[in-house]
Formats: structure tokens, sequence, C-alpha cells
């Protein structure tokens, strides 16, 4: 194991695939000669070379669309586009060319893309530059969607999404890309369906995804320490496929859900968490389940604003403590 | 072109015309549903350009008016009729219909229902092409109004910047809908648009089709040499309506009867005949074979093919036991 942060691991994938497959390529804003807004292209651009590591234009959903039809003649190319906010602008071409293709061709033609994006609320960024939008692209068939929460995670999805012959969305997190963690040694392929145990528990299952598992974590530390509560935590690292089995399988041990979410409840994974436990494991439950979401408004400029916005771990133990009445 | 080419154009784009019309009378019938638009008139633009390129190797993608370029670049008119017909037997096995005819086989990449799409991603292919150092071209056809897409531009751009090798045909029909092109666009003639990026670019008459494969062996040629994108920008009018939900109201009867007197085929019979090298007798002859073989070969495929089994509805919407869905192993 090294200890790597997640833009390291981010490069590293972007580095170990380029050197595998010389039809990798990487393309996006200020990624080349300015090695990327969070580095994780960082030095490629001397590597490989203008050819396959690409400064676009500012053309979101021309460069994105430039990317699926390279892809649909062999090309694995992994598009970065700068930040989430930015990626309206692509969704034409990811959802009505990549996501569809297959489906339309019956079969013939695939657009096995990667999409990287950074999204979440960080410092101050204001209204704009602070969307969450992975209920969005969860809600598109034809369409991988996975969030990593770790720089294991990060390195290892970005693998196995260039290999994999269907489009993929990664969605980062502006906060997270100096987070440290282990990465393993060798070269690791992380799945892009599934869900990870990230702490085992009896009481409460905590679904987590992206930023919101530490959140979670956090809280559990706080609830077993302070009100005897033991909650499992759950890494929902894939939103689109969600793991039905996985959600259905911690419902049964523990019958007690809260969801944490860093997006605005309307139509979100907690929404869509709580869908399938009311299909799958309704009489499972011992209590009503919980969102914990940010606040349905625009993110504000100022601090004390966009914090009462964006929810956190304080929230989560509180949400636990009110289903138990502690 | 010899004459030989000349005369098997002349079948094909016969071809093309006759097969367009009965769909329209398939659709009134209920067989075909949904958009469906008609290529009728415009036949001479997809027939010279692609007879200047290499067949089923030079990539080619278009819009939703998808179904002669299709057949032009080999695709079979059995399972491009079977797929308006919403068939098992159709070229996207009956998921696709009239606006997505793909034949990935034979290089054609797409029908694209989204106004302007296929701009990047006829670049993209281009790139694609470019890094492996093949020597294939990428044709994407598009109507004058896709031009006002933010695709175009950002698409122009970037092929230039990275002189890809694809071609850019506009089949300029003077209409978007019923929009017509100078109630929408503030530079009428196309083929200038694209000089902001550096972009070589003429303008040609699209019904005749000699014409139209001489200004496109031009093009082809230029984007083949490595040298770069190409706009090519062709004249033309189509008979019908936009789709067969238009009433086509907004063209005035003086205009229609301009345009159908420049038939890109009665162009092309005529110069033939008055070569002597051509019969009236011949090229009815030649216009019963294909009405018969739309007949008893197409329609009948079509009719007796199987539709899609509902149970496999979700077939095709992500790639099957792909390993690394699960990091590799399984
Ligand atoms: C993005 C988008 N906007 C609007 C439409 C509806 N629409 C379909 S075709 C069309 C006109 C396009 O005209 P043109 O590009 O000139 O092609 P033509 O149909 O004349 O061949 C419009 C507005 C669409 N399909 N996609
Ligand atoms: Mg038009």
């Amino acid at each position: 194991m090294v200890e790597l942060m997640c833009w390291e691991a981010i490069r590293r994938a972007h580095d170990e695939e380029m050197t595998n497959d010389p039809l990798v390529i990487c393309m996006g804003e200020d990624i080349g000669v300015a090695g990327g807004t969070y580095k994780a292209t960082n030095g490629l651009y001397d590597k490989y070379g203008p050819e396959r590591v690409i400064d676009t234009p500012i053309s979101e959903n021309g460069y994105t669309g430039l990317g699926i039809g390279a892809s649909f003649l062999g090309v694995r190319p992994i598009i970065e586009i700068m930040s989430v906010n930015f990626a309206w602008l692509a969704m034409d071409q990811l959802f009505n060319s990549a996501a569809k293709v297959r489906y339309m061709s019956g079969g013939q033609l695939t657009a096995p893309v990667v999409v990287r994006s950074a999204g979440g609320a960080a410092h101050q960024l204001g209204a704009q530059h602070s969307a969450r939008m992975e209920k969005v692209f969860m809600g598109i068939a034809g369409l991988r969607v996975v969030t990593p929460s770790n720089p294991r995670q990060a390195y290892g999805m970005l693998k196995s999404a260039v290999r994999c012959n269907d489009p993929v969305f990664i969605n980062e997190h502006e906060l997270m890309y100096n987070m440290k963690g282990e990465v393993p040694d060798e070269e690791y392929f992380h799945p892009l369906e599934g869900s990870e145990v990230v702490r085992e528990g009896r009481d409460v299952t905590l679904f987590g995804y992206n930023i919101s598992v530490h959140w979670c974590v956090q809280a559990a530390a706080t609830l077993s320490k302070q009100f005897g509560i033991e909650a499992e935590v759950v890494d929902l690292f894939a939103l689109s496929p969600l793991d039905r089995a996985g959600i259905v399988a911690s419902v049964r041990k523990t019958h007690r859900v809260v969801i944490a979410e860093e997006a605005e409840p309307v139509v979100g994974v907690g929404a869509e968490v709580m869908a399938i436990i009311n299909e799958e494991c309704f009489f499972e439950l011992d209590a009503a389940p919980v969102r914990v979401s940010a606040v349905n408004a625009p993110v504000a400029y100022n601090h004390t604003l966009e914090k009462a916005a964006i929810p956190n771990a304080g929230d989560v133990v509180a949400a636990v403590r009110k289903m138990f009445g502690k | 072109m010899n004459l030989a080419d000349k005369k098997r154009l002349l079948r094909e784009m016969l071809f093309a015309r006759r097969f367009e019309e009965r769909c329209y009378e398939a659709y009134v019938e209920r067989k075909i549903g949904g958009f469906l638009h008609l290529y009728s008139g415009e036949e001479a633009c997809a027939h010279g350009v692609l007879e200047a390129a290499k067949k089923g190797q030079d990539y080619v993608i278009t819009s939703y008016r998808d179904h002669v370029h299709a057949i032009k670049c080999g695709a079979d008119p059995k399972k491009v009729m079977a797929e308006l017909y919403a068939k098992e037997t159709g070229s996207s096995k009956g998921r696709g219909g009239s606006m997505h005819i793909f034949d990935v086989e034979h290089h054609f990449m797409g029908g694209y229902a989204l106004v302007g799409g296929p701009f990047p991603l006829a670049a993209g292919m281009a790139k694609a092409i470019k890094m492996k150092g093949d020597d294939d071209i990428v044709i994407c056809f598009l109507g004058d109004a896709a031009n006002n897409q933010g695709t175009f531009h950002e698409s122009l751009n970037m092929a230039k910047l990275w002189d890809l090798p694809v071609l850019y045909v506009c089949e300029n029909n003077l209409y978007g809908i019923g929009t017509r092109i100078d109630r929408s666009t503030a530079v009428i003639d196309q083929y200038k648009r694209v000089s902001g990026y550096n972009i070589p670019s003429t303008q040609e008459d699209g019904q005749d089709v000699e014409k139209v494969f001489k200004a496109a062996k031009q093009a082809v040629d230029h984007v083949r040499s490595g040298k770069g994108p190409y706009f090519l920008e062709l004249m033309t009018y189509r008979y019908r309506g936009h789709s067969m939900s238009d009433s086509n109201a907004y063209r005035s009867k003086d205009e229609e009867r301009m345009w159908s007197n420049r038939d890109p085929i009665i162009m092309l019979r005529d110069r033939l005949i008055e070569a002597g090298e051509l019969t009236r007798a011949d090229y009815k002859a030649m216009d019963t074979e294909v009405l018969d073989e739309i007949e008893d070969e197409v329609i009948a495929f079509a009719e007796s093919s199987p539709e899609p089994r509902v149970d496999e509805l979700q077939k095709y919407t992500l790639a099957e036991n792909d390993p690394w869905v699960f990091g590799g192993g399984r």
C-alpha cells in the first residue's frame, strides 16, 4: 500500500491506462500544458504529447461529443469537465448520444467514454460553482455513474471505467482531491457496480456516497461513543445502477435507515434509496427512513448561509438520535 | 464518371426516390410510425458526394433524414425498411426507427435526431482515424438550419484547430421545418460562415449529381490529403413536408414548381437520353424493375419479419457481462 492523495491516485490511473493502451487519451480544459485544475493529469502532456493529452477549447458539449465520436472507433477518451456546473452544457452529447447510441443502434455501436467531473459545494464558490448533479446523471438509462469516496476508489474506478464498454460518469468532489488514503501498490480495478460496508453495525444503516460517506463514518463514531448506537455505514459508490441487493442486505440487518446526501433532497439519491427499500423490504423497517440532505436553495456565497445549506456529520448524528429518541 | 457509372447512379437515385415514396404509403397505411423524414428531391446530394468517397470505408454520419445515405453506404434496403416497420430484422433491431438507421459494418455511423448532434461526433471519429494513422475520412451530412447550433461552431473550430479529416456537407434545402433560411439565419450563404474558422468551402448546385460529384471529389481529396476539414454547401430542395406530420403550407406553389423542374433524377435521365445513351423505354424498364424490387423484396421482407421480443426490452441498454464492471473479475 502507498498513501496517495485523490488527485495523485487519479493521475496514476490515467498514466497506467495511457501506458497500457495507446488509444487511451485524455481531454479537457487546461489539462495539458497547465496540468489540470486539480492536477489530475499533471505531467502527462510531457509524457504522452498533445495528440493524447488534449487541451480543449471551452466547448463542453463540443469536446464531449468529439470524445464520444472518437470512442465509436475504438479510442478510449477520459474527458475531464472542470466542474459539474459546466457539465450541464455537455448533457446533450452525454445523454442523447453516448447513453443512447448502443440502444438505438440495436447494439451495433457503443460509446466507451469516461467523463470525470468535480462537483459539490466547496468554499464560498457561489451558486454557479456549487452544484451537486449526481441525481441528474443517475436518471439516464445507458449511462453508468460512480462516485469515489477515497483515493483507492478514485484510482480503481477510473481504471475500470476506461476499460468498460459503457459510457461512465465519474462524480468527483472539489474538496476531496487532497484527501489522503491508501492505494494498493499493484494495479487495482474497482468495481463499477455494488456498494461497500465501511463499518459494520447492528442498530441503524447510514447510507452515504462520495463526501457524505465521511460524515457517516464520523457520525457512527460519535453515536457509538456517546449514545451506544452501533451504526453500519454503507458506501454507495455506484449510483447507477444502484446496488439494490446491498441496500436490502443492510436494511435486513439493522431495520433502520438514514441516508446522507450533499445534494438537495428532491428527486435525489436518498429518494431513490427509499423507493428501493419500499419496493424490496418495507416490512423489515422498524422506523421510517430519514434523509439528511441539503436545503433546497441555490448555494449562497455567504459562509454562514453556505454552511447552513449543506449537511455534515452533526446532522447525521442528530437524525439518528431523533430516530432513537436519544 | 463514365457512362456505366452514370446509369448506375440514375438507378440508385431512382431506387432511393421510389423507396421513399413507398415509405410515404406505408406511413399512411400506419405500417410505419413515429417521425418520418423523406429525402425526395435531395437525392443528388448523398449520391454525388458518396460516389466520390470510398464506399464502406469512409465513415458517414447524418441527421434523422437518413435512409438514403444508409443505403448508398451499402446498407441493405430490406433491413432499412424492416427498421421502419419496427421489426427485429431491422438495421437497429426495431429499437431505432426511421431517424436512427445504423449500419456500422458499412461504416454508416448513424442517423441522429438532435439537430446539430453529429457535428462533434464526426470530428471525434476523424480524431480517431488520425490517431490510428488511417487514410479514411469522415463525411457528415447535415441541414442548413443545423448550422445555427453551437455544435456547428464548436466542432468547426476543433476540426480546424487539430486539422481533422472530416468533410462537412451542408444540404441546404432552404428550410428548417417551416422556417425559411432568411428568417432564421443572418448569413444566407452557408459556405461563407466557415471562413471564420479558416476552413475552405464551396457552394454547389445540389440538384446536378455530376456537379456534386465533381465538387465532392475535390473536397474529399482535400480532406484525405491531410489538409484538414472542408465544408461543402449543396443547394437543394425537399419535395415533401419536413416530416409526415408537416402540412407544408409555408411554401409557395411557384417555388415548389421551380424546384421540381430541377429534379435530380429527371435532369440526369434527360441528359443521358439527349446524349443517346438511354431511351425512354430503358428508363421505364428501369423504373418497373426498381418498383418490383421494392415491392417483392424490400416490402415483403419487412412485412414478414418478426417484431422484437418484449422480454428483450432492456437489451442494448448497457454492455452485457462486461468484466470491468466487476473490477476485471467474474
Ligand atoms: C436540438 C433540436 N432542436 C429542435 C429539433 C426539432 N427539429 C427537427 S428537424 C428541425 C429542422 C432542421 O432543419 P435542417 O437542419 O435544415 O435540416 P432539414 O430537416 O431541412 O434536412 C427541427 C427544428 C430537434 N430535432 N433537435
Ligand atoms: Mg433544411
